[in-house]
C-alpha cells in the first residue's frame, strides 16, 4: 500500500481503512475456507487423528464402487442437467429478449416484470408448487393436459426414473428464464442505432437482422449466461433437496453433485457423513468448476472480445 | 428507430409469444396463491377457478400460523438478510471506492483477488466454513449465516460498485480534497450519495439470494432458535404432506413478501440490469 503516484503523502492509511473490512471478511470466510476444504480432501480421519493420505480419498472416491457409482451416476446427472438448461433455457431466453427489445413493443415492461418473477422466488417455493401442480393427487397437470387431449401423456414425472431428472430440469429452466433475458435484453439495447439504421438502409430487417446483424453482436453476452448457467447448474442443490429429498430419489435418478456432496458430508440413513470425503467431492466440484470457468476466459471471451464495442 | 422493422403480424406474433411466456411464468404462483384461499374441497373439486364464496376458506391460513413459527423464522430472516446486506453494501462500497479511487500497488491484483469469488461458489468451502463455525462457537447463530452471506455477496459487489463509482467526476471529488475535506468524508459524503442508485441494484442482487438460500441455514443454523424462513417452509411442508390446505397458505406466505417487495423495487432491479450494471 506505498504511495508512489502521488509523492506528497508517505503512507496512505486510508486505502487500507477502506480495503481492509472486505478484504478481512472475504478472506476469512471465504478464501481460506476454500483452500481449507481443498486441503481437507487430502487427510483421513483415522482413530480421531487427521492424517495426510495424499490422493486416497479421490482414488476412493473413483475407485471404490460405494463412492464411484454414486460419483459418476452424479455427474452423468449434473450434465444432463446443464445440456437442458443450455437448450432450453437460454434459447427460450434470447428469443424472449428479442421480442422484448422490438421498438415500440406495447406492454413490454409488464412483460419483463412478470416473466422475471420466478427467478426471485426461493427454491422451496418452486419445487413444491411444481410437485403440486404435478401431483397426480390434484390432478392440475392432467386436468389441463386433458382440455388440450394429450392426458394419455400425463405420468407422473417426478416420480418416475427416467423422466424426474429432465422434469426438474424443465421446472429449475421456467425459474431461471429471466436470467438470460434480462441479460440478453440489456445487450441488445446497447447496440447503437447506427448499426440498426445501416442494417436496415441495406435492407436486413426482421429475422435476418436479427441472426446477421443483432446474434454476433450479442455473443459476448451468451458467453457469460453459459458461464454463468455452467457455474450455477454444478453447485445447484436446492431445487433437487426440496422437491426430491436429500436422496434425490426415485433411485438416485435425480441425484446431482451438490447432493451428492451433502449426502457424503452429513451422511443419510445407515451411512455416516464423512467430512474428507465431502471435502474430496467439494474439490472435484471446484475442479470441475474452475475448468469451465478456464475454457470460458481464455478460449470463449478472447475469441468474442473482437465483436465487443 | 426506423417504421420498416413493424409491421401488423409481427407485432401480434410478438404479442402472442410473449402472453403465452408470461402466463407459463405466472401460472404456478397465481394458481398457489388462488388456491390457498379456498376449502379443501374447492382445492380439489375445481383448482383452477378462483375462489367463489362457496369455496373461500381460510383454515390453511390458520392452520399456518397456529403450527409453525413463521413470524419468528421470518424474523430471523430478516435480520440476517438485513444485516448481511448492510454490511456488503458498507464493505463492499469502501473496497470499491479504494479499488477505483486510488493507484496503489497490487490494485488491479486486489481487483482480481476480489472477484474470484464471482465465479468460484462459497458453498464449495462449506466443509471447513462448518468447521470454523463450529471451532469459534458460532454454529447455530445468526452471526454465522450473516458473515457467511456478507462473503458470498461482496465479491460482486465490489466489482459492480467499482464500475460505478468510476464514472463519479474527479471534479467534485478534488474539489472536496481541495476544501480539505478528509478522504472518508469525501466517501461518505460525496461519493455514496451519488452511487444511492447503483448500491440499490446491488441490494437487491444480494438480497435475493440470501433470503432464498436453503444451503447454508440448513447446515450451519437448523436449531429452531435460528431458522430462517426459507427453512422453515422446507421443514414445514416436508411435515404436512397431506394438509393442502396448510402448504398452499404456506406457499402464498413465503412467496407474497417476495413478490411485494419485487413489485416495490422492479423498475430498480430492472433498470439495474439493463443499465449494463452486468457486462
Amino acid at each position: 500500500m506505498a504511495a508512489e503516484t502521488r509523492p506528497k503523502r508517505p503512507t496512505r492509511w486510508h486505502i487500507g481503512v477502506f480495503l481492509a473490512p472486505a478484504l478481512l471478511v472475504y478472506t476469512a470466510i471465504m478464501i481460506l475456507p476454500l483452500a481449507g476444504t481443498l486441503q481437507l480432501s487430502l487427510f483421513r480421519n483415522i482413530e480421531q487423528h487427521q492424517i495426510f493420505v495424499g490422493l486416497e480419498n479421490f482414488r476412493t472416491l473413483f475407485g471404490d464402487p460405494n463412492w464411484s457409482v454414486g460419483f459418476w451416476n452424479a455427474l452423468r446427472n449434473n450434465t444432463w442437467f446443464f445440456i437442458i438448461h443450455m437448450l432450453v433455457q437460454n434459447p427460450i431466453g434470447v428469443m424472449l429478449a428479442a421480442l422484448l427489445s422490438s421498438p415500440r413493443l406495447r406492454f413490454a415492461a409488464f412483460y419483463r416484470t412478470a416473466i422475471f418473477v420466478p427467478t426471485i422466488l426461493s427454491f422451496v417455493i418452486v419445487g413444491f408448487a411444481w410437485k403440486l401442480i404435478l401431483s397426480p393427487l390434484w390432478g392440475v397437470a392432467p386436468h389441463m393436459m386433458d382440455l388440450v387431449g394429450l392426458k394419455s401423456l400425463f405420468t407422473p414425472w417426478l416420480g418416475k426414473e427416467q423422466y424426474a431428472l429432465t422434469a426438474l430440469s424443465l421446472i429449475s429452466v421456467w425459474q431461471f428464464v429471466g436470467i438470460p433475458m434480462m441479460l440478453i435484453y440489456a445487450a441488445l439495447l446497447s447496440i447503437p442505432e447506427e448499426v440498426i439504421e445501416a442494417a436496415e438502409c441495406d435492407g436486413i430487417t426482421g429475422l435476418s437482422q436479427f441472426w446477421k446483424i443483432k446474434l454476433p453482436l450479442i455473443l459476448p453476452s451468451i458467453g457469460i449466461i453459459s458461464i454463468l448457467t455452467f457455474v450455477g447448474n454444478f453447485n445447484a442443490f436446492d431445487l433437487i433437496y426440496t422437491a426430491q429429498g436429500a436422496l434425490a430419489g426415485p433411485n438416485y435418478s435425480t441425484d446431482i453433485l451438490g447432493t451428492f456432496l451433502y449426502r457424503a458430508f452429513f451422511g443419510f440413513q445407515l451411512q455416516v457423513g464423512d467430512p474428507n470425503m465431502g471435502a474430496a467431492i467439494a474439490t472435484m466440484m471446484f475442479l470441475i468448476i474452475l475448468g469451465g470457468v478456464c475454457v470460458y476466459l481464455f478460449l470463449v471471451q478472447t475469441r468474442l472480445r473482437r465483436y465487443q464495442f | 428507430m426506423s417504421t420498416a422493422t413493424r409491421s401488423l403480424p409481427r407485432t401480434v406474433g410478438a404479442h402472442a409469444i410473449l402472453l403465452t411466456y408470461t402466463a407459463i411464468a405466472l401460472f404456478p404462483v397465481i394458481l398457489v396463491i388462488m388456491n390457498s384461499f379456498k376449502s379443501r374441497a374447492g382445492i380439489f373439486g375445481a383448482p383452477l377457478t378462483p375462489p367463489t364464496p362457496k369455496t373461500f376458506d381460510l383454515i390453511g391460513y390458520t392452520t399456518v400460523i397456529g403450527q409453525g413459527d413463521f413470524i419468528h423464522y421470518f424474523q430471523n430472516s430478516l435480520v440476517v438478510t438485513v444485516a448481511s446486506l448492510f454490511f456488503v453494501l458498507l464493505f463492499g462500497a469502501m473496497a470499491a471506492f479504494a479499488l477505483s479511487e486510488y493507484r496503489f500497488r497490487g490494485n488491479s491484483l486486489m481487483g482480481l483477488y476480489l472477484a474470484l469469488g464471482i465465479m468460484i461458489p462459497i458453498r464449495l468451502g462449506t466443509v471447513a466454513i462448518l468447521q470454523l463455525m463450529v471451532a469459534s462457537g458460532l454454529v447455530n447463530t445468526l452471526t454465522a449465516l450473516i458473515l457467511v452471506y456478507t462473503a458470498q455477496g461482496l465479491p460482486l459487489a465490489v466489482f459492480i460498485l467499482s464500475e460505478f463509482m468510476k464514472q463519479v467526476s474527479d471534479d467534485l471529488k478534488n474539489a472536496g480534497r481541495i476544501d480539505g475535506l478528509s478522504e472518508y468524508t469525501i466517501f461518505f459524503r460525496l461519493v455514496l450519495p451519488l452511487v444511492r442508485p447503483s448500491m440499490a441494484t446491488v441490494a437487491v442482487f444480494t438480497m435475493i439470494p440470501i433470503w432464498n438460500d436453503l444451503w447454508f441455514p440448513l447446515i450451519l443454523a437448523p436449531s429452531e432458535e435460528t431458522k430462517t424462513v426459507t427453512l422453515g417452509a422446507q421443514l414445514f411442508l416436508g411435515q404436512f404432506v397431506t394438509n393442502w390446505n396448510a402448504i398452499l397458505a404456506a406457499l402464498s406466505l413465503a412467496i407474497m413478501p417476495v413478490l411485494i417487495l419485487y413489485v416495490i423495487f422492479s423498475r430498480q432491479l430492472i433498470r439495474g440490469i439493463t443499465s449494463g450494471a452486468v457486462k
